[in-house]
């Protein structure tokens, strides 16, 4: 297939606008590492954004970076970190769920799909953090939305619309991003040997308590135990940060919390890093033959009871719980479809929606990767489409039929 | 500023009285508000140099009612101006001569508390407020705080994207809604966002609907997250030589990875005329005062406050308080939140801006908005959400004198252009409305201001929701749909190609 590989922003507009006026479709990517996210992309020619890597410009005193959209998370990472800084929002590498090296992905990548890791229910997924974009449109002109302050209510939050868009609106050229502090210290609390349905309730109360947990996840037994979670048992994790002085405190008042449930044991250090790493990469249900992976986002009360009714209906399953159980990653064999009608009816009864993660081809080709829209919800979405890209020519058939 | 609104449509405005019959028909005897004198009670919200009478005004109680007032609308071509509380500062409530008013004022119930999940559910009437006292005994809060939230509602809060003294810490108000049921102009009912999960299948709906200022959709219903009450909270407060001196402590507390709840910041005027209005015991010779808040776990907020306090003394400051005291902390605050009604006191009128600058500028602007105001011969007070660079630069004027007022609008936007030119916005958490519509052109250019406008489209084709708000210039969406073909050359062809 035809590459295209502009150099400047204008070279993507003159693309864009001639591939309109010619009904060529494109397949926008980064790096391409989640081109295994969403459904394949049918289109006549790649445009390969790789020139658009580089920060651009970074003021740590404003906790604020611009910068092109193939610039790697890892070099990005390692800028911040000299810094003291970071992106709180904290994007997972999906590389090795899709069989690729883990290091390579992208952050336009990581904004296009809208991603997020455990820290996600306080600090946010990439839309909270995207504060300005320039973009070019399917019709081949060139804009920019938002601006360079968090505080902006200047004209529609286009960069929310664009973050987890998935490329289907426009073609991101450069993004401004808000960086959080790292903190001083850090330490995980593991809760072992904790069983789903009481996991389920002592993340409320620790989510509902004021001891501002950064993230909390329950991985059971089988999952716990595997490569790169060296953990004994089941186990309830909850993450805090602050000055280091402060953290034994939070341990203490966490014990008291959660009273004779189980033990807190501490976890420091790289252990509570990697921990985490391991938590946000989705690591414990890396591929293992032909296994799908399902995301789903449900009430976090709800998360626990889910996977276990689920784990009754489906022989094989594995899963865990990120942010207090709001999200739950499902393992489950490929088979014809993934299982889709019984995980998507749970996941709509609990008041939620499923996601197909990864899938075989096979698969994707019989369950939409998205949760279907609910009523009224469609229209306005295809009118948008029309309204940014009315050849439909960017990304055609990522999000399902377009 | 002379304002330029949508040119009335003269059949409209002839048909009022069928209008009138035809609303009538469509919603409860109390729910239509048609004679002149009730009218007058809409004719303007918080921006108050702005004032006109609506055809009508309509009280529906249900989505339903909504809906079927929209559909009506949309039939006989008539504009909707949708309304909370009316407390907008940037004239998002102004209404339309040939236009209704749609509040949502009945909408008033919470609807669910549910604090395993940690959210509620209210409709788009109840105030900000009343959130957090429906779940303050259970330890519970709803975050976002703006200046107005006795008063302003939910409802309100999402369509401004409304922030407030705490936002620095715990996000906007887009930041805190998890979903939304809104009614589009031709009245059909969509839920956006995730319900009570934290995000949704498809586009970012809830995201772009979020401060759109009313001009996509009628919110019928809010899902809120609520926030547990921190376990301790503690307050500095400081005095400064120099506004830079004080810009440079803020910016060195938010660098050294702290995030306090909220950080303020007062000019020398704000700081006096608080004074004299409630003796909140501010150093009266300050050049700059300081409220730093920080809340969390007991022993976090004291390691916390330690370090702020060294961070204040580093950067030369003439005076320190510091309290763990509810009632001490309250007292901090007392002049800042009192700010307006300080300044009230000193001048008959005053705009109240709100631009928003990156921190390090601070000192550049102060000292341009300084000069402005020697130019343009009026005073003005500064208080800040200094943590995030959010201004409320407040002028001071007189209507009844001659020119005033035109003079603090063309300051105003002489400020707002400043904010622009350093890298900020035209505004951080009032919204455009009406105020700085004509200034858009500073930031955006003709594309950019067209795809926007293209949004407004999908949502809305004949442009009946707000019109006049937010965009200089209003085109047809017909006209912007178009598709500008280039005759199919290709004018890319030097590039490299695999």
């Amino acid at each position: 297939m035809e590459r295209l590989a502009p150099r400047s922003t204008a070279d993507v507009a003159a693309i864009v606008a001639d591939c309109t006026a010619r009904g060529h479709r494109l397949n926008v990517i980064g790096a391409g590492t989640r081109a295994g996210l969403g459904h394949p992309v049918t289109a006549d020619a790649v445009l390969d954004l790789g020139a658009f890597a580089g920060i651009e410009s970074y003021e740590p005193g404003e906790q604020i970076i611009t910068l092109g959209p193939a610039t790697p998370l890892a070099e990005l990472d390692a800028v911040l970190t000299d810094s003291g800084q970071r992106l709180a929002f904290d994007p997972p590498d999906t590389g090795p769920l899709f069989g690729e090296a883990p290091g390579l992905g992208t952050i336009g990548g990581a904004v296009a799909a809208n991603l997020a890791g455990p820290a996600r229910p306080r600090a946010g997924a990439a839309r909270d953090h995207l504060l300005g974009i320039e973009a070019v449109s399917g019709r081949g002109e060139v804009f920019k939305a938002g601006g360079r302050v968090v505080k902006n209510v200047t004209g529609y939050d286009l960069p929310k619309l664009l973050a987890g868009s998935f490329g289907t609106l426009a073609v991101m050229t450069r993004l401004t991003l808000r960086l959080g502090g790292r903190p001083p210290g850090t330490v995980t609390a593991a809760l072992l040997d904790i069983a789903p349905a009481e996991a389920g309730h002592l993340m409320q109360r620790i989510a509902g308590s004021g001891l501002e947990p950064v993230a909390i996840a329950y991985l059971p037994a089988e999952v716990a135990v595997r490569e790169r979670h060296p953990l004994a048992a089941a186990a309830l994790l909850v993450r805090f940060e602050g000055p280091a002085s402060a953290l034994p405190e939070r341990l203490a008042d966490l014990q008291r919390l959660v009273g004779t449930a189980a033990p807190v044991e501490a976890i420091e250090g790289p252990d509570s890093d990697d921990t985490w790493a391991a938590v946000r990469d989705v690591a414990g249900l890396l591929p293992d033959g032909e296994r799908a992976l399902w995301r789903l986002s449900l009430p976090p009360a709800a998360g626990c009871g889910v996977a276990m009714d689920l784990t009754a209906a489906l022989p094989g399953l594995r899963w865990f719980a990120d942010w207090a159980g709001a999200r739950l990653w499902l393992a489950v064999p490929a088979g014809a479809d993934a299982a889709a009608e019984t995980v998507r009816a749970a996941a709509r009864a609990a008041g939620g929606h499923a996601l197909l993660f990864r899938a075989p081809l096979t698969v994707k080709a019989r369950v939409p990767v998205f949760e279907p829209p609910a009523a009224g919800v469609g229209a306005i979405e295809r009118s948008l489409r029309a309204a940014f890209d009315p050849a439909g020519i960017l990304n055609p058939g990522k999000m399902g039929p377009a | 500023m002379s304002l330029t609104m949508p040119v009335p449509d003269g059949a409209v405005i002839e048909g009022r009285a069928d209008l009138l019959a035809h609303l009538a028909r469509l919603l409860p005897a109390d729910a239509v508000i048609g004679a002149d004198s009730a009218l007058a009670a809409y004719e303007c919200d918080a921006l108050t140099a702005y004032v006109q009478r609506p055809l009508a005004v309509v009280l529906p109680r249900t989505t339903e009612e909504v809906a079927r007032v929209l559909r009506a609308c949309l039939e006989r071509g008539v504009r909707v101006v949708p309304r909370g509380a009316g407390t907008s500062l940037s004239g998002g409530a102004l209404p339309l001569a040939d236009g209704i008013v749609l509040s949502l004022a009945r909408f008033n119930r919470i609807l669910d508390i549910d604090l395993d999940n940690r959210c509620i559910t209210a409709q788009p009437g109840v105030t900000n407020l009343a959130l957090t006292k429906a779940v303050e005994a259970d330890g519970f809060f709803y975050a976002p705080d703006p200046s107005s939230q006795i008063a302003c509602t939910i409802g309100g809060n999402v369509a401004e994207n409304s922030g407030g003294v705490h936002c620095l810490k715990y996000g906007l108000t887009t930041h805190n809604l998890l979903g939304l049921e809104i009614v589009l102009m031709d009245g059909t009912v969509a839920r956006i966002g995730g319900g009570k999960t934290l995000d949704a299948p498809g586009y970012d709906l809830l995201g772009v609907v979020t401060g759109s200022e009313g001009l996509l959709g009628v919110v019928t219903e809010v899902t809120v997250r609520l926030t547990p009450a921190p376990q301790g909270i503690g307050a500095l407060l400081a005095g400064f030589a120099t506004v830079e001196a004080a810009g440079e402590a803020v910016a060195a507390i938010v660098g050294a990875g702290i995030v306090p709840a909220g950080i303020e910041m007062m000019d020398n005027l704000a700081i006096n005329a608080a004074e004299d209005f409630c003796a909140p015991g501010y150093p009266r010779d300050a050049a700059a005062l300081l409220i730093v808040e920080l809340d969390g776990p007991a022993g976090e907020v004291e390691a916390q406050m330690d370090r702020v306090s060294a961070i204040l003394a580093d950067h030369g400051a003439t005076s320190q308080k510091r309290t763990r005291d509810a009632a001490e902390r309250l007292g901090f605050w007392a002049g800042r939140k009192a700010a307006f009604p300080a300044v009230g006191r000193i001048s008959p009128d005053y705009l109240c801006m709100d631009g928003t600058i990156p921190r390090a500028r601070l000192p550049e602007v102060l000292g341009r908005i300084a000069s402005l105001s020697a130019d343009y011969g009026l005073r003005c007070a500064n208080v800040f959400h200094a943590g995030d660079g959010n201004l409320h630069p407040l002028i001071l004027y007189d209507a009844n004198v001659d020119d005033e007022l035109a003079r603090a609008e063309a300051f105003g936007a002489d400020i707002l252009r400043t904010c622009v030119a350093v890298g900020g916005v035209l505004t951080g958490e009032h919204g455009v409305g009406i105020e700085k519509r004509d200034l858009m052109g500073e930031m955006f250019d003709d594309t950019d201001l067209a795809v926007q406008q293209r949004l407004k489209c999908a949502f809305d084709p004949k442009g009946l929701l707000n019109p006049g708000k937010v965009f200089p210039v209003l085109h047809a969406c017909v006209e912007l749909g178009r598709l500008k073909v280039s005759g199919g050359k290709l004018r890319f062809a030097d590039l490299p190609r695999f």
